[in-house]
């Protein structure tokens, strides 16, 4: 039997009213290099994040076997000490202090009266940069490094803590390809050393190249570990794995009349606002009039970045690529021009991008509509109480009055506001990013009745989403996005989820 | 085409969430509204008044009427008038989420240019408030495009404008005072209209001007109801609504004979009368004025919404400018000149009336009458341990402690309230 590192056993971790986690096992062993796969919202990162302290013990269920003792971190601090290092998504690097400062930070190299000792520190951290290939001075602010460089310090400071095992979570993500290769070289590189490494990824040739094991998890559930030696183990024997789920949702039916085309995008490009990288590449699609169509993406594909960029360029920098509205091309450089123009975008994060939620719903509903509740720049606030309370009404918002703030409604009616908000604006074409991100099951339904209302009424939709059951549920046609490019367009009644899945994570042949 | 995908789950949350939510529909739907839901719905905002109420009484009493006496009204309008004014304009760019410090050096260069013009230069009073007017507009619209269009905090921005307009009303002053102004000009913080219609020991004119003014709230506040009566919305019950402006006009009136009994109608308070009704309507029922809420509420939200984010902030702080000029113009009318050290710390008390009014230091909350009432009550305050004969350093330290408190009673408030 060989040796594990890691054994984590039966772990359940619950949210109030969800079920994050149930009944988790995950095997580690000493000197591989682990993949974890999964849909967005798996549970993956809450496993790490259980298996790092964040959660700490006593707030899940289950065991956790490390380095042959059963541990119970309290906290991020006890978990390094044991020798877990977790290098998140989002780097968690202060960019004004130095490479040298970054990775001592917390663990500050100490002489004399107690007194931090800059030359030991500095020449520590150099030689931990050469030991992870990153050619920089240490005194280098973190902030003057691009994002690739920032991966290779954030592993150095793992390397300072004398790390047995790496958590790598979408270490890619955010590399261009030359940086992502030098990276899983590194990984090869450690593993070599004897540090063990998970490395949580949605770029699956990836996993294909470097992975030993992988372990697929499933709406909170352990589905299978795959031996990658095993030759019947391909990028597409992992999709079947992530996405084996029933279609156990039900959605409204509807009549499909697609008319006219409304929205056609040509060439779309879009950089990031930055970093020298594109988020969106040369995308393309278009709507028709009483047509759903739906974007799939992975996390980091560029989904939202494609919507708020199309509606008044409110995201990054413009590059190239055209808009068409009823066939006549529109160049809406702010958003008031974009909702001018008839499109509207209703944001994935409703509370820190599409609602006041200090204010009440009648406001919140008027707020892109303004226009046409005033004259001469007065508001007619007695009509903007009777559109908000149709609004309520057709959209079914519960909320005792239009005078209710926004902020202490559920997820579901608040989204709904989003909608009658939007709807207000009177679009041709709305944008729903991830319209049922957070919200229960019935107000999920309600909402699908709103967007099959909507296009009845001749509106041409975009959903986004990451599920793809949804997407399937919903939607006319879906098109797949990754890595900012537009890898495919499937009419539903062709499309599967394995086939999505497939064209979601098609990537560019890796470099090196 | 028709579509439906393998209905396996009923979603059946639904109809038990609708049963839970019909009953509070139903007991707060449209109708009419007792004395209590109106007094406790916004305790938030009620609190100031009762506070306010609460300070004159505390003060009528200790000073056995003195404080309610026709004279000592009259002396806390004049003496605060400024402060309210610049508080008008302040609270809007609390509301939006700026600050402003600028505001008692703006004071200052205003009242100083108007000075040179009408005292050096021997120019009709109103060339002296039009160029200070101007000026105003234009220290606004420098404070406007840093913040907005350059992108840099207004703490900044306008911490560096109070030291910036400081020096430069020195420059305009050459270092000394400038007094006395024309009659003309002083009466503009110190005139009142009186005895315009005669009258025993009281001014009937002042008396009739409010009394038309009463009338016209009335008025309006019928025709209110009845538009929203129109659009189906609940209003006071009859009874509550009549009992509600009597009130009003009975505490209004009893505040017009005080008036009229001292020396009249102070044209500074028309001036402030005329500001306050202005910006109440611009915060309360104009698209800017709901813009501003929106950037302060949650700024990237407003951006997405298509609120003009960076023509709003501009507009803001050149409102701010005018405002701060009326200020100056009116500061330098009642003291008779203009002084180097002018409307010193001036910005503190209007920002202290804002938030003693109930804006929230986060942004998006704030009203134009919550800032006058925050304001009165710190003047009520001050006025009263002036004649209590209490030191100045203690009236420092209670005005602090009372700051903090109303700031403390909002963030607890809206804990309380879950938050944001």
């Amino acid at each position: 039997m060989s040796d594990h590192i890691l054994e984590m056993r039966s772990i359940t971790k619950t949210f109030p009213g969800v079920k994050a986690l149930s009944d988790v096992t995950l095997s580690v062993e000493r000197g591989e290099v682990h993949a974890i796969c999964g849909e967005n919202g798996a549970g993956k990162s809450t496993l790490m994040k259980v298996l790092s302290g964040v959660y700490p013990a006593g707030e899940y269920d289950g065991e956790i076997v490390f380095d042959g003792q059963v541990v119970s971190f309290g906290g991020i601090r006890d978990s390094e000490h044991a020798g877990v290092v977790i290098i998140h998504q989002e780097l968690a690097l202060v960019p004004y202090l130095s490479i040298a400062e970054n990775i001592f930070l917390g663990s500050e190299k100490r002489g004399r009266l107690g007194l931090i000792d800059w030359n030991l520190a500095n020449a520590e951290a150099g030689k931990l940069l050469r030991s992870v290939g990153l050619d920089e001075n240490p005194v280098t602010p973190v902030g003057q490094l691009g994002v690739g460089k920032q991966q290779l310090v954030e592993i150095a400071k793992a390397l300072s803590k004398d790390v047995k095992l790496l958590i790598l979570d979408e270490p890619t993500a955010a590399l261009n390809d030359t940086d992502s290769a030098h990276l899983l070289g590194l990984i090869r590189g450690l593993k070599d050393q004897g540090i063990t490494s998970i490395i949580i990824s949605h770029k699956l040739n990836e996993i294909d190249a470097i992975a030993d094991h992988t372990t697929i998890i499933r709406d909170g559930q352990t589905v299978e570990t795959l031996d990658m030696a095993d030759p019947d183990v391909t990028v597409d024997r992992i999709i079947r794995g992530m996405v084996g789920r029933a279609l156990d949702s039900y959605y409204p039916e509807r009549e499909s009349h697609p008319g006219e085309e409304v929205l056609r995008v040509e060439g779309w490009t879009v950089k990031h606002p930055s970093q020298d990288r594109l988020v969106v590449d040369h995308a393309s699609f278009d709507v028709r009039a009483g047509e759903v169509v739906g974007i799939a993406g992975l996390m980091g594909a560029g989904r939202t970045e494609l919507a708020m960029s199309i509606f008044g360029r409110s995201y990054g920098t413009f590059v190239e690529g055209k808009i068409f509205l009823h066939g006549r091309e529109t160049k809406a450089r702010s958003v008031a021009e974009a909702i001018d123009a008839g499109i509207a975008y209703a944001t994935e994060d409703r509370k820190k991008y599409g609602l006041n939620l200090i204010d009440d719903i009648a406001r919140n509903n008027s707020a892109a509509a303004l226009d046409k509740l005033s004259t001469r720049g007065f508001v007619d606030a007695n009509e903007e109480t009777k559109v908000a309370e149709e609004g309520r009404r057709s959209m079914n918002i519960k909320a005792p009055t239009v005078k209710s703030i926004v902020g202490k409604l559920s997820g579901g009616n608040q989204q709904k506001v989003v909608l009658s908000k939007w709807l207000l604006t009177d679009p041709d074409v709305l944008i729903l990013d991830e319209p049922t991100r957070g919200i229960d099951v019935g107000a999920k339904y309600e909402i699908y009745t709103i967007i099959n209302k909507l296009v009845a009424a001749g509106k041409a939709v975009v959903v986004i989403s990451s599920e793809l059951p949804e997407l399937l549920g919903i939607c006319d046609r879906v098109y797949t996005l990754s890595a900012g490019r537009i890898t495919g367009q499937v009419p539903v009644a062709e499309a599967t989820q394995e086939r999505l899945m497939t064209l979601m994570t098609q990537e560019k042949e890796l470099v090196g | 085409m028709t579509r439906s995908v393998g209905p396996t789950s009923e979603p059946q949350a639904d109809d038990a969430t609708k049963a839970k939510d019909v009953a509070p529909a139903a007991a707060l739907g449209v109708g009419t509204s007792d004395i209590r839901t109106l007094l406790t719905r916004n305790l938030r905002t009620s609190g100031i008044y009762i506070a306010f109420v609460v300070v004159v009484a505390l003060f009528a009493i200790i000073t056995g009427g003195t404080s309610l006496s026709p004279g000592n009204i009259t002396n806390i309008i004049l003496q605060y008038s400024y402060i309210l004014i610049l508080a008008i304009g302040m609270v809007i760019v609390i509301i939006a989420g700026h600050i402003d410090l600028s505001v008692g050096s703006v004071v200052a260069v205003t009242g100083a240019v108007s000075a040179v013009l009408v005292i050096r230069h021997d120019q009709p009073w109103w060339v002296g408030v039009l160029a200070a007017l101007a000026v105003g507009l234009l220290i606004g619209a420098w404070h406007g495009f840093w913040v907005a269009f350059v992108g840099i905090p207004a703490f900044i921005v306008t911490l560096a404008g109070m030291l910036l307009f400081r020096g430069l009303t020195l420059q305009v002053l050459d270092n000394v005072s400038l007094s006395p102004f024309t009659p003309e000009y002083g009466k503009i913080a110190s005139g009142f209209s009186n005895g315009l219609l005669g009258g025993n020991g009281f001014d009937a004119f002042t008396l009739l001007i409010f009394a038309v003014a009463v009338v016209a709230y009335g008025y309006s506040q019928f025709r209110t109801r009845l538009a929203r009566i129109r659009y189906n919305q609940p209003v006071p019950s009859f009874p509550l609504f009549v009992a509600q402006v009597v009130v009003v006009a009975a505490v209004v009136m009893a505040f017009a004979y005080q008036l009229a009994t001292a020396r009249g109608l102070p044209y500074v308070l028309v001036i402030l009368a005329v500001l306050i009704m202005v910006y109440g309507v611009v915060t309360k029922r104009t698209v800017f004025g709901r813009q501003v809420y929106a950037i302060g509420g949650n700024l990237a939200a407003a951006t997405l919404s298509g609120v003009k984010v960076k023509a709003v902030n501009f507009w803001i702080f050149v409102n701010m400018g005018f405002l701060a000029a009326v200020a100056g113009v009116v500061f330098s009318s009642r003291s008779n000149g203009a002084q180097p050290g002018a409307g010193n710390s001036f910005e503190l008390d209007a920002i202290a009336a804002a938030f003693i009014g109930g804006a929230a230091v986060t942004g998006g909350v704030g009203t134009v009458v919550g800032a006058m009432v925050g304001g009165l009550l710190v003047g009520v305050m001050s006025n009263g341990m002036q004649l209590l004969g209490i030191d100045q350093s203690i009236q420092s330290m209670v005005k602090g402690l009372v700051l903090l408190l109303a700031v403390a009673f909002d963030v607890y408030n809206k804990r309380r309230a879950g938050g944001r």
